[in-house]
């Protein structure tokens, strides 16, 4: 049962033939595509990487732009709050002169009437002095004769 | 099989069909077994391997023979760091055409003999790992490429000189025993190699018999002969799926196996 003959020849080149026809025939047949299928993957994962790697990159620079833009507005609307407040003092102080001008204005005008009214309430004291003067003098005073003499009096009140 | 005692059936089974006195005694079975088979394995394998590069997504058969031979060439790949590209088809080689002889253990254990015996075959044993020639021939050629690796690696000086000078290391009175060893190392390879695989497939190829002589001379219809005849099933099915295991596992060793004495042999000592 356990005889080594002539078989073992024959079962020898039988392995031979099997094992060059394989190492021949089959085995670049089938390494060769599955090397390049392998290779396109590779390829492939390469590419999803660097996709990755740029959108990465992209998110990157558009979160700075966004930053930018966002830091600009702010600048602009501080410029814009801070001509606002400007231009409201600056409303205010003219305001605030226009209304200084109009109570001076207002005081010269009072004053003017009160001198006025003055003169008028001296005028016609003058008047009722004459008039009471002539009273008691019992004559008539010549109000052109006496004139100096009335406008003194009318000056001392 | 009628009318055959149990040790006739048996060495009926265990005799090969043979051409031949001696040496010059040749197999017959074993040879067209293993070569039609060989011829069914080199065949299969070019038709898938034309559908694997005739398209970018191969399918069904294309896609298992690649998933093979990847998984050979990814085993190889971890055993061997070097070019592998022989080995892997040693490996792919050694890998398809076992599983492919061993799966002859799985016929029915009378099938064959029958249609043999309709060509006038008086004898016909299926499975020609079972046969220690079939076994020996691929054993024989690893231990060629073993010591081809060892020269190609160290050539024919350092390897020369190895073998009397490791392990026990370089000194007149310590020849002898290193070269030994070292014969007895190498040799044992392809031994172990032939004798693991004849062993496991002439065991279970005997168990088929042993449990097939359950059935055997079964003449009358009774309880009895029913009962042998249900028990021969359960013990048959049962032993023939344990066997598909037996019939890779013992492949995959003798796949992986040469590859490891291979790489050992172009390690420097």
């Amino acid at each position: 049962m356990l005889a080594i003959n002539a078989t073992f020849i024959g079962q020898f080149i039988v392995l031979l033939v099997l094992l060059w026809f394989i190492y021949k025939v089959v085995v670049p047949m089938l390494a060769g595509p599955i090397e390049a299928r392998q290779r396109r993957i590779a390829e492939g994962l390469a590419a999803a990487d660097q996709g990755q790697q740029s959108l990465v990159q992209a998110q990157v620079k558009v979160d700075t732009l966004v930053h930018e833009a966002r830091e600009r507005a702010a600048h602009i609307v501080d410029q814009a709050q801070k001509r606002a407040n400007e231009l409201v003092e600056e409303a205010k102080a003219q305001a605030s002169a226009e209304g200084a001008k109009l109570v001076a204005a207002a005081q010269q005008q009072i004053e003017l009437d009160a001198t006025r009214a003055r003169e008028e309430l001296r005028k016609s004291i003058a008047g009722l002095a004459v008039a009471a003067a002539s009273k008691v003098l019992e004559r008539e005073i010549d109000a052109n004769t006496h004139a100096d003499l009335l406008n003194k009096l009318a000056a001392q009140i | 099989m009628a009318a055959e005692s149990p040790s006739e059936y048996v060495n009926h089974h265990m005799t090969h069909l043979t051409s031949g006195q001696g040496f010059w005694a040749w197999h017959v079975d074993t040879l067209v077994m293993s070569a039609g088979l060989a011829a069914f394995v080199g065949l299969l394998l070019w038709l898938a391997a034309r559908r694997v590069s005739g398209s970018s997504t191969p399918a069904g058969l294309g896609s298992f023979v690649e998933f093979v031979y990847e998984w050979v060439d990814g085993e190889v790949g971890s055993i061997y760091h070097g070019n592998r590209k022989f080995l892997t088809a040693l490996a792919f080689t050694l890998f398809t055409w076992i599983v492919a002889m061993n799966t002859m253990d799985l016929l029915p254990i009378d099938a064959p003999g029958m249609v043999a015996g309709a060509f006038g075959a008086g004898h016909w044993r299926v499975l020609p790992t079972a046969d220690i020639n079939g076994t020996a021939a691929m054993a024989v050629l690893v231990l060629i490429l073993v010591i081809g690796a060892g020269l190609r690696s160290k050539g024919v000086n350092g390897y020369l000189h190895e073998w009397v000078s490791a392990p026990f290391g370089n000194h007149p009175l310590l020849w002898i025993p290193n070269l030994l060893l070292n014969a007895i190392e190498l040799l044992s390879k392809p031994i172990s190699l032939a004798m693991r695989l004849f062993g496991n497939m002439f065991a279970g190829e005997l168990i088929f018999m042993l449990i097939a002589l359950l059935g055997l001379g079964l003449k009358h219809a009774s309880a009895g002969s029913a009962a042998r005849l249900g028990l021969q099933i359960v013990l048959g099915s049962g032993w023939a799926v344990f066997h598909i295991l037996i019939v890779l596992l013992q492949a995959f060793i003798f796949m992986v196996l040469p590859i490891v004495y291979i790489a050992m042999a172009e390690e420097h000592h």
